[in-house]
């Protein structure tokens, strides 16, 4: 274990996660592509990036600490639970009905766009999604009740939330930003029509997947 | 919802050019007078090597008649793949019809047997009304986050008429669209530049102005709409009027650029007062920034043909020439070509709109006319009545469909026999000019045939988000 209860573990799982985002063409690369065309400029691509990744961060980090704060009033098994019904359910319900935060507008601006992507974000549970990895495990709470810590915080400390969600940011933008530059310059939108798999099927399903595990580690 | 995005959804209208050619068509069919029919859906073979190419497939009667079925579209397109909020994995299948003369709306589902569709739920009028506020449903485009419609008026059939969205998953109406009318009263047709948030609508009358016939005192009192009107698709509020002059009347089919990038598009109107032309009318951003106002420029006249007083109805006898009644137009998806129905003087003309703001005319044909009543080569001794009225183009751009039938309480004003309803095809030639298909001409028995629509989509049943590469 590091620092403030940040595993290396943890860290990975924020890396693959904030990538796994990063490929979702319904919260990012889609929207720059566009706006890139649109300009006909591929900075407008790259600018655009910017607050796309700063709505994510904001979406991601504003989650991790409340449930950080959460953690430091409630038991373990009060915030487990209570993660793992928010996700089923919204996996449920996006399977069964997908939804799409209102938007309409083309034109945007810095802080359009960053509103936009914190919506989108928010609207898919992303934050939640991260939530389950930095909750600490049973076999580390049993551990430290034993050892008479019963007022540590069952999860990490809020510094580390910060350091985990830039961690999964870098990772999203990586992905979002490469995915985004490779459509634009090389490949072209015709990919959409033969490569564009029902993402909100995969990421409903990784919802109560995540909402399951939760209870398990 | 399906795995993979729907075939026929294209990011770009040149994608879209690229997609196979059209197998059948749906058209409406109208019942017209107390004959004892129902108003239907029909589907038309398209298929050239097909036995029974140019013949009803099927026809799926309504469970009324006097809907007066204007032009229904699709519940979903193209629009599905913008990126604010895509949905990609909807399904091109159900028809959203509305009825302008019952302000019902019908859904029909069309993908078990596309050649025979199944009405799958009916919006009645307490409900349209009750829910929208509007009455006679006009125009239905699939927008990026909803269906969306026009309707001509308000519940006591004045004005003002709007527009209405409709739930594109459970067909629920959500009610008026705008959050402020602003001076806007008169409504007809309604479309967009989806990449410049803006949402441009046109007028025709309100439902009691237009429904016991055209009304010649209200006519040459310049009563009838002549502006456009300019809104904020985000926001919903108007933003600007344009008046296309006292003398023009009945400024109807809106044709904006399908290159989502682009701010140009045509408008056409029925009638001038000052000599009975028809016209079309360009608009664009003026000085091309971001931020300027909108504009509009005529762009391409038609004047009326002279003609003997003997052949003309009552309404035109004293002018002693037949108008040219432009009703529909239609835009290639390559914004290239300009199809326009004149169909009082019995002509279909293609312009060539490379250059928006100078059409250059490339080919024309004559196929009815309230004088002239010219033949399809099909039928050489049958002197048609009607005119090339709703058009519809193919997404490859190389064919068009139209029909004869304007709108029943009108059509007997102008054609005193009474539209006997066909519908015919044109072949178009990616360079400039066109030819009749001697083939291919429908005719319907006691029914008139309305708006078409091709069967995955068409030029103007879809909306684009993406621009093709220069």
């Amino acid at each position: 274990m590091t620092h403030a209860g940040l595993t290396s573990t943890m860290l990975w799982l924020m890396l693959l996660l904030g990538a796994y985002h990063g490929l979702n063409p319904g919260m990012g690369w889609l929207f720059a592509v566009a706006l890139g065309m649109q300009e006909q400029k591929g900075s407008a691509v790259a600018r655009s990036l910017i607050p796309i990744a700063v709505g994510h961060a904001v979406a991601i980090g504003s989650v991790v600490l409340t449930s950080v704060f959460l953690g430091m009033t409630l038991p373990l098994i009060v915030i487990r639970y209570l993660v793992a019904a928010l996700l089923v359910g919204m996996g449920i319900y996006c399977l069964m009905r997908h939804r799409h935060p209102r938007w309409v507008r083309m034109q945007v601006g810095f802080r359009d766009l960053t509103v936009w992507s914190f919506l989108m974000a928010s609207a898919h549970g992303a934050g939640l999604m991260v939530v389950p990895v930095l909750l600490r495990s049973n076999t580390v709470e049993a551990q430290s009740r034993i050892a008479g810590h019963n007022h540590i915080s069952q999860t990490v400390a809020p510094l580390a939330g910060m350091l985990a969600t830039g961690v999964h940011t870098v990772a999203y933008l990586a992905v979002t930003g490469l995915l985004a530059w490779v459509v634009y310059r090389k490949l072209g939108l015709a990919l959409l029509r033969k490569a564009w798999l029902n993402f909100d099927l995969v990421w409903a399903a990784a919802l109560v997947a995540t909402g399951l595990v939760t209870l398990l580690i | 919802m399906s795995i993979m995005p729907d075939p026929t959804f294209y990011p770009s209208p040149g994608m879209a050019m690229k997609a196979a050619p059209e197998q059948i068509a749906y058209v409406a069919l109208l019942n017209v007078g107390k004959n004892g029919k129902r108003d239907a859906m029909s589907v038309i073979d398209l298929e050239p090597g097909s036995s029974t190419y140019g013949q009803l497939l099927g026809q799926v009667d309504f469970p009324n008649g006097d809907n007066e079925l204007h032009h229904f579209g699709w519940n979903a397109c193209s629009a599905c793949l913008c990126p604010q909020a895509p949905h990609p994995h909807m399904e091109r299948r159900y028809l959203i019809v509305p009825g302008i003369g019952s302000s019902r709306i019908h859904i029909l589902d069309t993908k078990a047997d596309p050649k025979h569709p199944k009405i799958v739920k009916v919006i009645e009028t307490e409900e349209f009304i009750k829910k929208t506020g509007y009455t006679s449903p006009h125009t239905i485009h699939c927008g990026p986050d909803a269906i969306y419609g026009s309707a001509l008026g308000s519940a006591s059939g004045d004005g003002p008429g709007g527009i209405f969205l409709m739930d594109p998953d459970t067909f629920e109406l959500k009610g008026p669209w705008e959050k402020d009318h602003g001076p806007q009263n008169l409504a007809y047709d309604f479309w967009w530049h989806l990449g410049h948030d803006t949402l441009i609508t046109s007028e025709w009358g309100t439902p009691n102005m237009v429904k016991d016939g055209l009304n010649p005192e209200l006519l040459l009192g310049g009563k009838y709409g002549r502006k456009l009107h300019i809104w904020n698709l985000d926001k919903r509020h108007h933003l600007q009027e344009i008046d296309l002059g006292a003398e023009q009347q009945m400024v109807l089919e809106l044709r904006p650029s399908h290159d989502p990038m682009q701010t140009f598009g045509f408008v056409g109107v029925v009638i001038s007062l000052k000599d009975l032309s028809s016209s079309i009318w360009m608009w664009y951003r003026e000085d091309g920034g971001k931020n300027s106002k909108w504009a509009v420029r005529k762009v391409i006249e038609i004047p009326a043909e002279p003609a003997d007083p003997e052949k003309l109805p009552p309404l035109l006898k004293g002018f002693k020439a037949v108008p040219p009644l432009v009703s529909d137009i239609n835009l290639s998806l390559d914004d290239r070509f300009l199809y326009v129905s004149c169909w009082g003087t019995g002509e279909f003309i293609q312009y060539d709109v490379s250059d928006p703001a100078n059409p250059k005319k490339t080919s024309s044909i004559h196929l009815g006319g309230i004088v002239r009543r010219a033949a399809h080569p099909k039928k050489p001794s049958v002197a048609l009545n009607g005119g090339p009225q709703m058009v519809e183009i193919s997404r490859d751009g190389k064919r068009g469909y139209f029909t004869n039938s304007l709108y029943s309480p009108w059509d007997e004003q102008f054609y005193l026999d009474g539209i006997k309803s066909w519908m015919a095809k044109v072949d178009l030639d990616s360079k400039g000019g066109m030819k009749l298909d001697e083939k291919f001409f429908v005719e319907f028995d006691g029914l008139r045939a309305h708006q078409v629509r091709l069967q995955g989509g068409d030029a103007s049943s879809d909306s684009y988000c993406y621009s093709d590469p220069q």
